[in-house]
């Protein structure tokens, strides 16, 4: 589904702040691959995920989804492959607008967009009726500004958006990071529920081990820009925190850097 | 009382110039408030409207055509500072400042059309010789040529029409790029593409509203267009600030823009009467613009010192 060919990406070349971020990193996702990714910070993790959406494009290396080479192709266009959830709530949604002209737009992604209504009759139905499985109540406020929503009301609203018209792959960056202890347990389940009821392809970051080990059929470690782990099946049903840290030091040949990862 | 009759007296022309005005704030807040950009291009895009329209009215083309010519005009405008802000990467602000000046000496050119040295910096146009569909000699007629009747026209259409566009999917997909430009490249909306359109929107409103102006006031001229940006703002601002509480609704936003407009030329016809010279006209919209938009960002900082003070 996914096939990440040996990509590189140097961010300010030739300066004092050059930063080699992705150093000849490969991964290959099979359809319905459930991935976590963990690893300290500046692993590359996010740039990554940027390198799929394309944000940006990479130095050398291919990319493809379900087999069409996408690394030459724009972000807009990637879209049409690609479902993302942000770290920072602010970033997926736009604050100005209403609950239903967001879905209105996400229900656009990857398609022609014409001088018809944005949001039809039909439309408002169907996402009433898609906004309650959150179980956030945000059904009766369908009109409001999204800039009005809490932090996690957000994140879920743009886990439906990115969801809404089914992605090729499903791209996670520690979307549930910035939410309280709670809200984030919250937001963390309706994603295990839509990935599992659609059988999404998706790639998850997290800090926070304990969610690597539980969400996923598949554990992916990364440092200095490449992969150093890759764990799947049954092998990983069996992990446990202290031996991923135990793990990676034999790996890295340091120790795990976050903090947040082991306590969380 | 004399001065109580005279501004009455002035209020036909100040509300004529403020409908026109009130077109072109409308095209303010296309760049401005959707896709959150100041566009300088105005400043250039309201006289090469005007010189446009006399032009190919003083050749006898029909008004409409006229009207027409001057609406592509802006749009072009608008696409020339689209396009040096996206394919060149240069800053919005920065690109309209470039566009400015380059139809500075375009709008030379077009009101010097047919000329022997092609350049001119004034262009009049008498409304007895040509068939004007505004003009300020008729502001106080109570009669159909009253310039007023065909400005509300315009602006019921303009309104109307923007209220459909910006309710569809490209419209949609607009405003996404001014509310989240990030949100939008993720669902597939090409931001290019879009900023290029509001700015070409942006900018044939514009143009109409120097294209209307000129008429109104029987000429164009290569400094019409001076500080027009501001006037733009201001209008903007005092609507946000006056209507901003009961106009909710996308229409009623766009016609609060034009009684800002509106508003804005009453309190210049008072000032003026109250003695100010119009000399210094410029500084004072300049000052009440920037007072108007350091409001909000003053707020918040008492806001936020009241907060940490009662967080203690």
């Amino acid at each position: 589904m996914l096939e990440i060919k040996d990509i590189y990406k140097t961010f300010n070349p030739g300066t004092v702040n050059e930063k080699a971020a992705l150093k000849g990193l490969s991964l290959k996702l099979e359809e319905g691959d459930f991935v976590t990714v963990i690893g300290g910070n500046g692993a590359g993790k996010s740039t990554m995920l940027n390198a799929i959406a394309g944000v940006w494009q990479v130095d050398d290396g291919q990319i493809l989804i379900d087999g069409i080479d996408v690394t030459s192709l724009p972000e807009h266009k990637r879209a049409a492959y690609v479902g993302r959830v942000f770290q920072d709530p602010m970033m997926g949604t736009a604050p100005t607008m209403q609950i239903d002209e967001n879905l209105a737009l996400a229900k656009r992604r990857g398609k022609k967009r014409g001088l018809k209504a944005n949001l039809s009759k039909e439309d408002i139905k169907d996402f009433r009726a898609l906004v309650s499985i959150l179980d956030l109540g945000l059904e009766e406020r369908m009109t409001s500004k999204v800039g009005l929503l809490s932090g996690g009301q957000r994140q879920a609203l743009t886990l439906l958006m990115a969801t809404l018209e089914k992605p090729k792959i499903l791209l996670l960056d520690e979307h549930t990071a910035a939410l309280d202890p709670k809200t984030a347990a919250k937001v963390l389940e309706a994603t295990e529920l839509i990935v599992t009821k659609n059988n999404l392809t998706t790639i998850m970051i997290t800090h926070n081990m304990k969610d690597a080990i539980a969400h996923g059929n598949r554990l992916v470690m990364m440092n200095d820009g490449k992969i150093i782990l890759d764990i799947r099946g049954e092998e990983k049903k069996k992990l446990t925190v202290e031996s991923l840290l135990h793990e990676f030091e034999k790996v890295s040949g340091e120790e795990f850097t976050s903090d947040s990862a082991i306590l969380g | 009382m004399a001065f109580i009759t005279g501004l009455l007296n002035s209020m036909p022309g100040a509300i004529s110039q403020g409908l026109i005005w009130g077109i072109m704030a409308i095209g303010v807040y296309i760049t401005y408030k959707i896709l959150d950009v100041a566009d300088l291009t105005v400043d250039g895009s309201l006289c090469t409207g005007g010189a446009v329209c006399v032009i190919f009215t003083l050749n006898h083309y029909p008004m409409g055509f006229a009207l027409l010519m001057a609406v592509i005009a802006g749009l072009l405008a608008g696409f020339a500072t689209g396009i040096l802000h996206t394919k060149f990467g240069i800053p919005p602000i920065l690109a309209g400042i470039l566009t400015q000046l380059g139809l500075y000496s375009v709008n030379l050119h077009i009101m010097g059309w047919g000329t022997d040295n092609g350049s001119k910096s004034n262009l009049p146009i008498s409304v007895d010789k040509y068939k004007l569909w505004v003009s300020s000699r008729y502001v106080r007629d109570l009669a159909g040529n009253n310039p007023m009747i065909v400005l509300v026209a315009f602006i019921a259409v303009i309104v109307f029409v923007l209220y459909w566009f910006f309710g569809t999917e490209i419209g949609a997909s607009l405003r996404a790029t001014g509310a989240n430009g990030n949100m939008a490249r993720a669902q597939g909306i090409n931001t290019d593409f879009t900023k290029v359109l509001g700015l070409m929107i942006s900018n044939a409103l514009v143009a109409l509203s120097g294209a209307l102006l000129s008429q109104y006031q029987g000429f164009a001229d290569v400094n019409m267009g001076r500080g027009a940006i501001v006037i733009g703002l201001a209008a903007v601002i005092i609507a946000e600030v006056v209507f901003g509480k009961i106009f909710r609704n996308f229409s009623l936003k766009l016609l609060g823009c034009v009684l800002g407009a509106i508003i804005y030329y009453v309190v210049i016809q008072i000032v003026l009467r109250l003695g100010l010279s119009t000399d210094d006209l410029k500084l004072l919209s300049a000052l009440v613009v920037a007072l108007f938009l350091a409001l909000p960002y003053w707020k918040n900082k008492l806001l936020a010192k009241g907060a940490k003070k009662g967080g203690k």
